[in-house]
């Protein structure tokens, strides 16, 4: 058989396995878009907490921390699912492997948030604080009028790369059961034998939905470089 | 007789171990203008940072208007506020900054407007207006929805100038405001702060532009080594110096 005709008949499988394929994958997406964009939004929330405690004048506050960064930074995410999924179960906490998988990517992810916020909040220019004191804006205003809006714009594509790599973390969950893209590529791996046919599709679906975040990170990237440019 | 509007008492400041003001006293009457010259490092700066509490000063007092700043009687101890309790007195004093520090995020507009919005807590429409009316006072009106980085030095300047008028203070404090400026953008700036000298304004000017300060202020004061060397009107410390080292100091400028 020529190599052309072998390529046609591993395309052909598609065409007759897609009607049934499509189903179970379709919803699979879908919980591998709640998985992320919850345990992204938890990572977020820990995360900028995690930053202010480093840059808190509070000394246990800082030290507590750092430990969390690099406790997060250093365990992998996957043993944190473990820890949580099936860790837990002894001290009476059981949870379902999605809510286990958001909280464990989540508190994973918000490890890296913590360094990213402390480093766009660092790069702010001392005056820029001084100069939000001389004013009368209160520490707290400061913060909030000043300081967060440009680490943010620092901030923020670092930031779209972690969204990305907790899209692709979250296939992680699938060892914990949830039913995601990669647990049901497997199922169907075991069921149909055609490991290679499904698991490609797994891949092409994680490509495709990163993409276009990979896109808006390099455009916001180019963005907001100009405004904070010329930082006197 | 009236206390003086503000007053700085046996003002003293430490980095380390290193002393940079050695205990300076100043007073100064509402609408006066005191330009504060020396050489670099003469603690000419550390006493406006001090007088904000931008720099917690190792020693002496401030007065503003007979309120004790950046501190509070606690029996007979002197206690300092914390950035909080500082916040609403830093409001009644207008700080310039030598490298002028707009917040690149925000237009020429609302960089003025912030304080009026979030600090004295004007309605956003009111403090639009008023931030307007500070940037025509400085000549800035027509860059109001410009970003900072867009401006030349000299126009962040102004900006930075409605800035601080916006606050409303009672006085200004203006640090080296022209020194981070190319030449030729020197003249617009130092004009703007002539015009609101001339609207009686209290204000304290650190600067290296001799001429200028004799004449704008009524007050010069020559500082060298953290210590006030002499004071009094511009034509005696300015022309008519009575101590060698200010002599020295102004021969070494060409006598401005």
């Amino acid at each position: 058989m020529s190599l052309l005709a072998e390529l046609q008949a591993f395309f052909a499988v598609y065409a007759l396995k897609w009607p049934e394929w499509s189903g179970p994958m379709g919803r699979a997406v879908i919980v591998t878009l709640q998985i992320t964009a919850l345990a992204y939004a938890l990572g977020l929330v820990v995360g900028l907490v995690v930053a202010l405690g480093r840059l808190s004048r509070n000394p246990f506050l800082r030290r507590a921390a750092a430990v969390y960064v690099e406790v997060a930074r250093g365990v992998p995410a996957l043993v944190v699912l473990f820890l949580i999924y099936y860790g837990l179960v002894p001290l009476g906490v059981v949870l379902d492997a999605v809510p286990a998988a958001v909280i464990g990517l989540g508190l994973s992810a918000g490890g890296y948030v913590a360094e990213i916020v402390r480093a766009g909040i660092g790069a702010t220019h001392r005056g820029q604080r001084e100069a939000g004191a001389s004013i009368g804006l209160t520490p707290l205003g400061v913060y909030r009028f000043i300081l967060i809006p440009q680490a943010a714009r620092i901030a923020l594509p670092p930031l779209v790369g972690v969204l990305i790599a907790v899209l692709k973390d979250s296939s992680l969950a699938s060892l914990i059961s949830a039913p995601d893209i990669m647990l049901r590529a497997k199922d169907i791996s075991s069921s149909d034998f055609l490991p290679l046919h499904i698991l490609l599709v797994a891949g092409a679906l994680y490509f495709v939905l990163a993409l276009p975040l990979s896109a808006a990170a390099s455009a916001l990237e180019r963005r907001m470089s100009r405004g904070l440019k010329s930082r006197p | 007789m009236t206390d003086p509007l503000l007053k700085i008492e046996g003002l003293r400041k430490s980095f380390g171990a290193l002393e940079v003001l050695h205990g300076v006293d100043l007073a100064l009457d509402q609408s006066r203008k005191v330009a504060i010259i020396g050489p670099s490092g003469s603690g000419k700066t550390t006493i406006l940072r001090c007088v904000n509490y931008l720099e917690v000063p190792t020693g002496g007092h401030v007065w503003l208007d007979g309120e004790l700043i950046g501190e509070k009687r606690v029996g007979d101890r002197f206690v300092h506020l914390s950035e909080r309790e500082l916040a609403p007195q830093r409001r009644e004093m207008g700080f310039v900054f030598q490298n002028f520090y707009l917040w690149p995020h925000l237009t020429v507009l609302e960089n003025v407007a912030l304080g009026p919005w979030r600090v004295q807590g004007m309605a956003r429409r009111e403090a639009m207006d008023l931030a307007e009316t500070m940037l025509d006072k400085v000549h800035m009106g027509h860059k109001r929805d410009e970003y900072p980085e867009r401006l030349s030095g000299g126009q962040q300047q102004r900006v930075g100038m409605a800035r601080a008028l916006a606050q409303q203070p009672k006085v200004i404090l203006f640090d080296e405001p022209t020194s981070a400026l190319d030449p030729e953008l020197v003249g617009e700036v130092l004009s703007v702060i002539q015009e609101l000298a001339a609207e009686g304004r209290t204000m304290i000017l650190v600067t290296h532009e001799i001429r200028f300060a004799r004449d704008v202020a009524d007050v010069v004061v020559f500082m060298d080594g953290g210590r006030i060397v002499e004071q009094g009107p511009p034509a005696a410390v300015i022309d008519d110096p009575r101590h060698e080292r200010t002599r020295r100091f102004l021969g070494q400028l060409g006598r401005g």
